[in-house]
């Protein structure tokens, strides 16, 4: 009977991904579209993309052959106020996305985790989340977005950047070229910020404070920055433009959440179980808590990935699009996977599902049309929930909030399944010598794509592993990891900060 | 006097109380407890873990009263608490020997 069902999603998902494959094929076929093409294709490029601000400039030339003296001045006063208006538009966009990236980690991150937790670790584990809010803004100030994003090497940038030097109002054209290269630093802060809280829920409920500080100064030093500097840094190993294999990775599937969610195995691994598990029973305190966090989580995620597009025009309302679809059809893969093996969709298989589905969209979100962000957010769905409700269990690893589960292997599907659907249509981010879109992902006639995602994730799957397990091994040597076996029972909150979360009867 | 224990369902509570306030009984003391007799728990389901809960919260009556209440506090209970399923609760009669009122050292029935 199992079987006969799980043969018939089967085929269901071959017939859906036959459907998307005929929806694009004949999509290219359609003059209309092409003309659609055209408009897109006058639009800013992928997150960093080279294509920003050329239009302006294009056009001058024309203008002065045919109109010369006061008249050319006039174009150019005009010119100059559409860029200040388009400047002033995109920089408000970018503002607002930069606070609710932030919102994300607090309270967003820190309520999702903290009712997962029983509660004498509910402080415990926020206070991780919004300590580093805090200890990566300062490392960030300092050298942090400098290893990012200054010019460099292939493999991590430069310190022209060091304690913010230069980084002001004047937009910095390999990034962002309409908006100050103060607002592009801040929205960035706010990526290096949610990654390592990321990696907590792996650890949750049984790391010493001290370690988890130390632990996370160092994994951005070894892990995020090398990476985000491959695949987001301009000269970078894996840049989208220009690097060895230009990697699709819009808003941070192997950035944020192939970084964070394998490392968060390493660290579940390296840490060993907590006390008791899995005898004990270790039930969230609070899925209403956590029922919170996931939503702001979802409102946040416009913010990541529209906000990745780094202006506000067409392609912020595609990715934007993309989120929210990727995250409805991730609710209901992992409410649907959830209702047939158990008989009830639970509210946490529900607001999981959202984060599984966000997860995998994020590196396609300004990649892909609304088709291809519905059935990557189903499959992640339908992936976290057999690696958290199914694999977990059988490997018997103690990922205690799943961070692997969801960030880690839902990060890898999206990450690949970008190199399947990426199109031109959506963002011609390939142009040949005449300026010609190129075709983008596996589907859009470009099979290299997905080897050069494979290799991608490869990379962002080791630097993880080798640089986690780095970090891990100092900090055990110099902190130790671990808080004492009667410290955890006692629970984080009392040990760990002196306080309790809960005191009712105060 | 005879205290009267009664362990009932939470959703009984409001019903049982207006019962018992109908009868005349004066004072009682009501607290949140978790227990287990032979209803069996639940068990939920977190992520694909399954958890038994096996004790299940009730609510614990105890007032001491006069030997003329206990027959119509008990029959009130009954009436309001009773669905004919597992889980319903228990009552517990037992003798008390005094009773002292603290503000004025009354003792006995009238201290009740």
């Amino acid at each position: 009977m199992a079987r006969r069902k799980s043969v018939r999603v089967v085929l269901g998902l071959v017939t859906l991904l036959f459907f998307f494959r005929g929806v694009s094929l004949a999509a290219s076929s359609r003059p209309a579209v092409a003309a659609v093409r055209e408009v897109w294709s006058s639009d800013p490029g992928g997150v960093h993309g080279p294509e920003r601000s050329r239009r302006a400039t294009d056009l001058r030339p024309a203008v002065q052959a045919s109109a010369p003296g006061p008249v050319d001045r006039e174009v150019a006063a005009l010119e100059e106020q559409v860029a200040a208006a388009r400047s002033a538009g995109d920089n408000s966009w970018m503002l607002v996305c930069c606070a609710l990236v932030l919102l994300m980690t607090g309270p967003g991150l820190a309520l999702f985790y903290g009712g997962l937790v029983r509660k004498k670790n509910v402080l415990g584990t926020m206070m991780q989340s919004f300590t580093l809010m805090a200890l990566v803004t300062v490392l960030w100030a300092l050298f942090g977005y400098s290893l990012c994003f200054a010019p460099g090497s292939r493999f991590l940038g430069g310190l022209s950047y060091l304690f913010l030097h230069g980084v002001g109002a004047a937009p910095n054209p390999a990034y962002a070229a309409t908006i100050p290269q103060q607002t592009f630093m801040l929205f960035q802060l706010m990526f290096a910020i949610i990654t390592p809280a990321l990696i907590t829920g792996a650890f949750a409920e049984r790391m010493k404070f001290s370690a988890m500080a130390l632990f996370m100064i160092l994994w951005t030093i070894v892990v995020y920055d090398p990476l985000a500097h491959m695949v987001w840094g301009a000269g970078g190993f894996l840049n989208a433009s220009g690097g060895r294999f230009p990697t699709l990775d819009f808003a941070g599937g192997t950035v944020v959440h192939i970084s964070s969610g394998v490392s968060a195995l390493v660290c579940a691994l390296y840490l060993g179980k907590r006390l008791g598990y899995p005898k004990e029973a270790t039930p969230p305190h609070s899925v209403v808590l956590s029922f919170i966090g996931a939503c702001l989580l979802w409102v946040g995620w416009f913010g990541f990935n529209a906000g990745s597009a780094l202006a506000a025009g067409s392609l912020a309302s595609s990715a934007f699009l993309a989120t929210q679809f990727g995250a409805a059809a991730g609710v209901m893969g992992w409410a649907a996977a959830e209702w047939m093996r158990n008989g009830k969709p639970s509210a946490l298989g529900a607001i999981s599902g959202a984060v599984a589905g966000l997860v995998a969209i994020t590196p396609a979100s300004g990649f892909v049309g609304p088709m291809p962000s519905l059935l990557i957010g189903l499959v992640a769905g339908l992936v976290g929930y057999t690696m958290v409700a199914l694999v977990k269990s059988r490997l018997g690893y103690d990922d205690s909030l799943d961070a692997f589960g969801v960030h880690g292997m839902c990060g890898t599907a999206g990450a690949l399944l970008t190199g399947i659907f990426a199109s031109s249509a959506v963002n011609p981010i390939y142009k040949d010598a005449a300026g010609r879109a190129l075709g983008v992902g596996l589907i859009d006639g470009n099979p290299h794509q997905l080897l050069n995602q494979v290799v991608a994730v490869g990379i962002s799957w080791g630097l993880a592993i080798v640089g986690s397990l780095f970090a891990l091994k100092i900090v055990d040597l110099v902190v130790g990891l671990r808080v004492p076996a009667d410290q955890e029972v006692q629970g984080l909150d009392l040990s760990q900060h002196g306080e309790e979360g809960y005191n009712l009867e105060a | 006097m005879t205290k009267v224990e009664a362990i009932i369902r939470p959703s009984s509570f409001e019903a049982v109380k207006s019962a018992l306030h109908e009868i005349g009984v004066e004072g009682m003391t009501v607290s949140d407890v978790r227990g287990h007799g032979r209803q069996k728990g639940h068990t939920e389901v977190y992520r694909g873990r399954e958890y038994a809960v096996d004790l299940l919260p009730k609510i614990k009556i105890e007032m001491v009263l006069p030997d003329t209440l206990v027959e119509a506090s008990v029959r009130a209970i009954l009436d309001a608490a009773k669905t004919g399923k597992i889980g319903d609760g228990k009552i517990f009669l037992s003798r008390v020997d005094d009773a002292i009122r603290i503000r004025n050292e009354e003792k006995g029935e009238p201290a009740l």
